[in-house]
């Protein structure tokens, strides 16, 4: 056998793409599921405590930091395992899809929450001023005037985290997660072949290409002349 | 005559150690144009800002239209409504059209439905003469076009004073004139108007009485005429000579 043939036999397996294929679509709408879910919650959290923080209470900025900082900090493998190996001592377990939800929905939640911040306090005072000065709320100078022009800004930047942060899907994989990567690792080990890892990266560029188009798209729509 | 529309007494305001209005005293009348000029830091913005409490002032009080702006228990977003602000920069919101800007504090403020408060924003849209901008984005208008929407914005809720800061200093020479005229037309409306400027030309023209500030005090205030033909304070002439200068 050629090295040629070698390789293909190896990452280009028919015989065992067929026989894996099933396993690694199963994982696919699995990674879609999971990650569905840490953006939903993910992105909901971190919105809702950038809004809290524009608040303005002190106390509740300093604790929002803490936990922001220390989910930006930490590696999400490590949140992840802290989570799903750590609890159960504590008495409280988890399946491994939970605690990949509930870590990476945290590690999004912080990354998102600095990043509206940022769009909220990129928002020129004066909207702020005129908003108020005819007569419109906190809330509803907020609601109407700021946060629209504020996620606007971010749309990009937020989009390249969300991306970011749900590939770390992958990671449920070290926790019996049989997403995409559990799949075809579960196909590689059975078979004695790598060619359903093939499989599994074909799978994550059909789901992240159409993600990252999606989010080109997204930019170009919020975007405004000033 | 009718006492005055908006009464400021004692107002002082500090930021931090800067001590910024020391003592200003300002009554307007129902329909007075009445114009501020002063050197740069001299504290007009913050005067004006006062008078809607976009600052809080550090001691004095303040009624506009009867209602006590400083006392806790006045709605002050109720109070806001009858106090229209024309800021230098615009401030209109990028992501509304030019009927979505003079509409949200109709709708969300007021109340109104939707239809009504669109066809108030028009009714302003067309008293500066800029109906057929409705649909247009900020970004799609001239400098002048802009603060005309503001100016439309500011006067869809029917306030009783107009306060304006600096209205035509960001603008291009040539657009100066519409916003100007714009100003005139709602003056000759019989609106109550305080307006900071250095626009001489409007002022000879349009106001009732000049007021110059330097250091956070009424230096001296009068009728057009006397403040620019004989100001009677040795600051007053410095500045306007200097001003003078400047538009030569
Ligand atoms: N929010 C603030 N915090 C601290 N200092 C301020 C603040 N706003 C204004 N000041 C200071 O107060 C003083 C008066 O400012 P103000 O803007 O009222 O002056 P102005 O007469 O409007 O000047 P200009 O002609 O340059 O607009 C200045 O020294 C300014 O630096
Ligand atoms: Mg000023």
């Amino acid at each position: 056998m050629s090295n040629w043939d070698r390789f293909l036999d190896s990452f280009f397996n028919a015989r065992v793409a067929a026989e894996y294929l099933p396993k690694v679509i199963e994982g696919f709408w699995l990674t879609i599921l999971l990650a569905g879910c840490i953006i939903l919650t993910g992105l909901a959290a971190g919105l809702a405590l950038a809004v809290l923080r524009s608040l303005g209470i002190r106390p509740l900025n300093w604790l929002i930091i803490f936990v922001v900082d220390l989910f930006r900090a930490l590696p999400p493998l490590v949140v992840i395992v802290l989570l799903y190996f750590g609890l159960p001592a504590a008495g409280l377990s988890m399946s491994g899809f939970a605690a990949a939800w509930l870590s990476l929905s945290l590690v999004l939640m912080a990354f998102a929450e600095e990043i509206v911040w940022a769009g909220i306090t990129a928002v020129p005072r004066g909207q702020w001023e005129a908003a108020r000065s005819t007569g419109l709320g906190f809330a509803q100078t907020l609601g109407w005037v700021v946060l629209p022009q504020a996620l606007r800004m971010v749309v990009p930047p937020l989009t390249n985290r969300t991306i970011a942060i749900t590939k770390g899907t992958a990671l449920a994989s070290v926790v019996a997660v049989q997403e995409i990567l559990g799949a075809a690792q579960a196909g590689v080990s059975f078979s004695f072949n790598p060619t359903p890892l093939t499989l599994g990266a074909l799978a994550y560029l059909v789901l992240f290409l159409p993600v990252v188009i999606l989010g080109r798209w997204v930019e170009a729509r919020f975007a405004w002349k000033r | 005559m009718p006492g005055p529309i908006l009464e400021a007494r004692g107002l002082h305001k500090h930021f931090g150690h800067l001590h910024v209005l020391k003592g200003v005293d300002l009554l307007v009348q129902e329909r007075e144009l009445v114009f501020v000029i002063g050197p740069s830091g001299s504290g007009k913005s913050t005067l004006l800002r006062c008078l809607n409490r976009l600052e809080e002032p550090s001691a004095g009080s303040i009624t506009v239209d009867g209602i006590d702006l400083l006392d806790r228990r006045t709605d002050i977003n109720k109070a806001r409504q009858r106090i229209g602000m024309v800021f230098q920069s615009f401030n209109l919101y990028p992501h509304m059209t030019a009927l979505g800007n003079v509409a949200l504090a109709l709708r969300k403020v007021q109340g109104r439905g939707r239809a009504e408060a669109e066809a108030r924003a028009r009714e302003a849209l067309d008293r500066v003469h800029l109906a057929d901008r409705a649909g247009h984005y900020p970004g799609q208008l001239s400098g002048g076009q802009q603060q005309r929407v503001a100016i439309a914005r500011a006067i869809a809720l029917e306030p009783r004073v107009m306060l304006f800061d600096e209205p035509t200093s960001a603008l291009d020479p040539e657009l100066v004139g519409g916003v100007l005229a714009a100003m005139r037309e709602l003056r000759e409306s019989g609106m109550t108007m305080v307006v900071v400027s250095h626009e001489m030309g409007f002022a000879r023209a349009a106001a009732d009485r000049v007021i110059f500030m330097d250091g956070g005090r009424i230096v001296e205030q009068g009728p057009p005429a006397a403040i620019f033909g004989a100001p009677q304070e040795e600051r007053t002439r410095a500045f306007i000579g200097q001003i003078e200068r400047n538009h030569a």
